[in-house]
């Protein structure tokens, strides 16, 4: 499995969300409803899962499903 | 994973403020019941270390952890380097405190703001740490030493009165914001204890404090202690952003 779908996996499986809504340009909170301290608990998670540290800043450009990915891709590779 | 009774087996516990007076009775009751404990401090190192020996005099296990909770990079590094040495950081003990009284006409800004960064500032630092822990493993225990002071007031206190009360505050709103993760946060007011804090009042006014206490003796670092062990156990798994007030019947709530 690639990034982008591990990263899609982990949201279905964590949020428990029907695998059609979770596509790349849904936006978690508008789109998918969940709320910021579940955003926070799956970035925490995603941190685990993928060997990395979001720091503050970045937390907030995560909007989208694609933004995580970008940003789980671009820092899974400086490794 | 946490049971119905006192039992901390297995539990990680980390005391802000843990080597003297309240804090160090904190840290060895939450040892007693067989938790992990690391004790916070930020200056004495002899205290500390009494505090670690007695505790694994106990029988039990713990660590120094110094650094100044009002510090956000250290309390960061700390709290992670901690808890994912050990896995997991269950209990959450904000105790560190200190006061600077003085009169309004007297008390210099920095005095305001010193309180203000060691008890309120401080503790929010620690949670915020500590959730990042807490909420991954939707399981934890944030307890708050609040005092009597946050709600009656006290001339001399403004400084101190402001962060008990802010504390009490933001007990709620983080219990809120937790409660879904099956983390609570509560906080704990007492009255009059007797420690290296309170015996640096003058004693006219601690005399004058004993007589108004309804159950006739100062409070002990002990008596706060098996409150909050009930607060970190799972017992008290339903109870979440109050504050119990502990002082013999000074005052209600
Ligand atoms: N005693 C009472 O009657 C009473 C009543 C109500 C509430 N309280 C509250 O109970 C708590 C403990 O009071 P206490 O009487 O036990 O005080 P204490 O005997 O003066 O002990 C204070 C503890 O906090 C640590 N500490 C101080 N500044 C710190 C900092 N910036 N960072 C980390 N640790 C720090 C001290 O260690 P170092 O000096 O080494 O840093 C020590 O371990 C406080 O929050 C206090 O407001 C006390």
């Amino acid at each position: 499995m690639d990034i982008k779908e591990r990263v899609i996996q982990l949201i279905i499986e964590h949020l428990e969300l029907a695998p059609a809504d979770v596509v790349p340009e849904a936006h978690f909170i508008d789109d998918l409803g969940i709320s910021s301290m579940d955003l926070w608990e799956l970035v925490l998670v995603m941190e685990d899962e993928f060997g990395l540290e979001v720091p503050d800043e970045d937390l907030e450009k995560i909007g989208t499903i694609q933004d995580a990915i970008n940003f789980i891709t671009a820092h899974a590779e400086e490794k | 994973m946490p049971t119905d009774d006192l039992d901390l087996s297995g539990q990680v516990a980390l005391v802000t403020g843990g080597s003297r007076g309240i804090g160090r009775a904190i840290a060895l009751r939450l040892s007693q019941a067989g938790a992990y404990v690391a004790i916070n401090y930020s200056a004495d190192d002899q205290a500390a270390k009494r505090t670690l020996l007695d505790l694994e005099r106990g029988g039990g296990q713990g660590e120094l952890q110094k650094f100044p909770v009002e510090n956000f990079a250290k309390v960061q590094d700390a709290i992670k380097e901690f808890s994912k040495r050990k896995g997991r950081l269950d209990i959450l003990v904000n105790n560190a405190g200190i006061s600077r009284d003085q009169v309004l006409a007297r008390m210099k800004p920095e005095d305001w703001h010193r309180v203000l960064a060691v008890n309120l500032t401080g503790a929010f630092y620690c949670c915020r740490a500590a959730a990042r822990v807490m909420v991954r493993r939707r399981y934890g225990r944030i307890i708050v030493i609040s005092s009597i002071i946050g709600r009656i007031g006290r001339a001399g206190q403004a400084n101190y009165a402001a962060s008990k009360a802010g504390l009490e505050a933001m007990t709620r709103s983080l219990a809120l914001e937790l409660a879904g993760r099956q983390i609570t946060v509560n906080a704990v007011a007492p009255g009059y204890i007797e420690t290296e804090m309170t015996l640096a009042l003058p004693p006219k006014v601690r005399q004058e404090i004993l007589d108004h206490i309804p159950s006739g003796r100062a409070g002990t670092a002990e008596d706060v202690a098996g409150v909050v062990l009930f607060l970190a156990s799972g017992l008290s798994a339903y109870l979440t952003g109050q504050t119990l007030h502990l002082n013999g019947g000074l005052y209600f709530g």
